[in-house]
């Protein structure tokens, strides 16, 4: 006969919690800064199609890791309820923070209602007019929400990434000075003997929340546009590292 | 609005529906209320108690499409308002204007455009030239009932086919009617009250091939002549530098032609009408 056995409800939620963080950790990165002319996310990608960073509305972009179908769920609920803002007001009446609040309630609600909580972790960004006004929110499994003006590390040893973040980020940065310190912070783990590793292109995902324009700023930058911000190549690199591969595919489970 | 897209609290369940990447559906679950047209309207005929918007034309050209159009709305026989836009982007490659009830023809060209971008957001590609035609067509045929009543929209949409094998050829010009009936033309086409004035217009000079800039001479001549025999109708306004908008669609994207331009063009079409008053 089956017998219902009492758990504690702090044991319940610290479960959930261990599960979601030790799935989320298994993740590869992604990295949210400002810099002069936006706010540039990099996250280190295998596959080109299956995106982590897309746009949400004409200022906002939207940066996610963890598990694909998860996101991907929330990215477009995302651009739903913003669409739907801005066509019953105006488009300005969209904005960051509204929908980084909806996301944490969302991934609170689930925490708490469901067995299973959502192993993502994803980034509201909105670009301002200065970079000092920039918004980046950071919304986690449980439903925290935390905002982290300048630059943010989501996925596993975010905590090493944001170590080079600290010491190298400033928001007199330009373009090219803020996509390699993104990469420098990216290779600074999973290198043979904690050396640091060189991400190529293809193994990037790059795109910009463009403050000087107007109407919809965010853009994609790949191909040719992302090759010539790669730092030059330094003689005798070993390849980057790939033998977790399969780690964070679409069909993870 | 519903208080389902109130923002405190969590996303509504209706958001996480995977069914659809139509926004014209979506907001036909949380919000039905801001559809244009879906509102009964009380017996009878309404076509002179609103403005309407007149005369638009669209040519082909060798960089891509050209739409013009004129700034008047007029309500019966008053002029309501003389510098209205009816020619817009739709979205980075295709324009749309319209004629008819003016409240209704915007309020349709703010949800085409925010059908196509919801959809090129969701699903991260942009629907193909052919496709968005088709779902314009589909937002036409809503409106069949009180396009019945007089409160009837004609848009006329354009655009750079980016499938296009040939740049050169990448230009398509769609025509609708009231019930939604989608035509594509070759050369080019106008709709509205004057369009059978610009379009006589432009069946004598236009000949094919011609370039983006005789395109939008063309055009801006063929609404002269539109509103040289049509009163609803504005043509060039020389006193209050109103002239009519000029947009492109090409490759490198959508472009409204700058006033200062159509300034000149407009100024160089009324000059030679002082000589020959008929072009």
């Amino acid at each position: 006969m089956a017998m219902q056995f009492y758990t504690s409800p702090e044991q319940i939620m610290r479960d959930r919690s261990e599960y979601a963080r030790k799935n989320i950790s298994r993740g590869r990165n992604t990295v949210v800064l400002s810099y002069v002319g936006g706010v540039i996310f990099v996250a280190e990608n295998i596959s080109s199609t299956l995106h982590k960073i897309s746009e949400l509305y004409d200022r906002i972009g939207f940066a996610a890791v963890g598990r694909y179908n998860e996101f991907e769920n929330l990215r477009t609920a995302g651009v739903r309820m913003a669409d739907t803002r801005g066509f019953a007001y105006d488009r300005r009446d969209v904005k960051a923070k509204p929908l980084a609040q909806a996301y944490a309630q969302t991934l609170g609600a689930i925490f708490t209602e469901q067995t299973k909580p959502f192993e993502v972790e994803i980034c509201v960004a909105g670009v301002a007019e200065r970079p000092e006004d920039d918004e980046l929110y950071r919304c986690t499994y449980d439903g925290s929400i935390n905002d982290e003006p300048g630059y943010l590390v989501m996925g596993g040893q975010a905590d090493r990434l944001s170590t080079v973040l600290k010491d190298g980020h400033h928001f007199d940065a330009s373009l090219a000075e803020a996509f390699q310190l993104a990469l420098k912070a990216l290779n600074s783990i999973g290198g043979d003997n904690g050396k640091q590793r060189s991400l190529g292109p293809e193994l990037l995902e790059v795109a910009v929340l463009d403050r000087e324009r107007e109407g919809r700023v965010f853009r994609r930058i790949s191909g040719a546009a992302l090759e010539a911000l790669l730092p030059e190549p330094e003689a005798a690199d070993e390849p980057a590292d790939d033998s977790d591969d399969a780690e964070e595919s679409a069909t993870e489970d | 609005m519903s208080g389902e897209t109130g923002f405190p609290g969590r996303i509504p369940a209706a958001y996480f529906s995977t069914e659809t990447s139509s926004f014209t559906d979506l907001l036909g679950r949380v919000a039905p209320e801001l559809l244009p047209g879906r509102q009964p309207l009380p017996p009878g005929d309404m076509g002179d108690a609103v403005p309407h918007g007149t005369t638009i034309v669209a040519l082909r050209c060798n960089q891509g499409v050209v739409m013009a159009g004129d700034r008047r709305a007029t309500q019966g026989n008053m002029i309501s308002n003389r510098e209205i836009r009816k020619v817009h982007a739709a979205d980075s490659h295709s324009l749309i204007g319209i004629a008819g009830t003016a409240g209704i023809g915007m309020e349709m060209i703010r949800l085409f455009q925010a059908e196509l971008e919801h959809f090129e957001k969701l699903e991260g590609i942009s629907l193909s030239l052919h496709g968005k035609a088709n779902k314009l067509a589909n937002m036409i045929r809503g409106n069949l009932g009180i396009a019945m009543q007089g409160l009837a929209v004609v848009p006329l949409f354009c655009g750079f086919d980016v499938d296009a094998a040939d740049p050169a050829s990448a230009g398509r010009i769609f025509s609708y009617d009231m019930a939604g009936s989608l035509q594509e033309e070759s050369h080019y086409d106008a709709i509205g009250s004057g369009s059978i004035f610009a379009k006589s217009a432009l069946k004598k000079r236009f000949q094919s091939p011609v370039d983006a800039d005789e395109a939008v001479r063309l055009a801006v001549s063929a609404l002269y002549d539109a509103a040289d025999e049509d009163s609803a109708t504005g043509g060039p306004d020389l006193s209050r530098k109103l002239y009519p908008v000029v947009m492109t669609s090409t490759a490198e994207g959508t472009l409204r032609v700058p006033d200062a331009e159509v300034g000149e063009i407009s100024r160089q079409v009324v000059e030679a009408r002082m000589e020959n008053p008929g072009g």
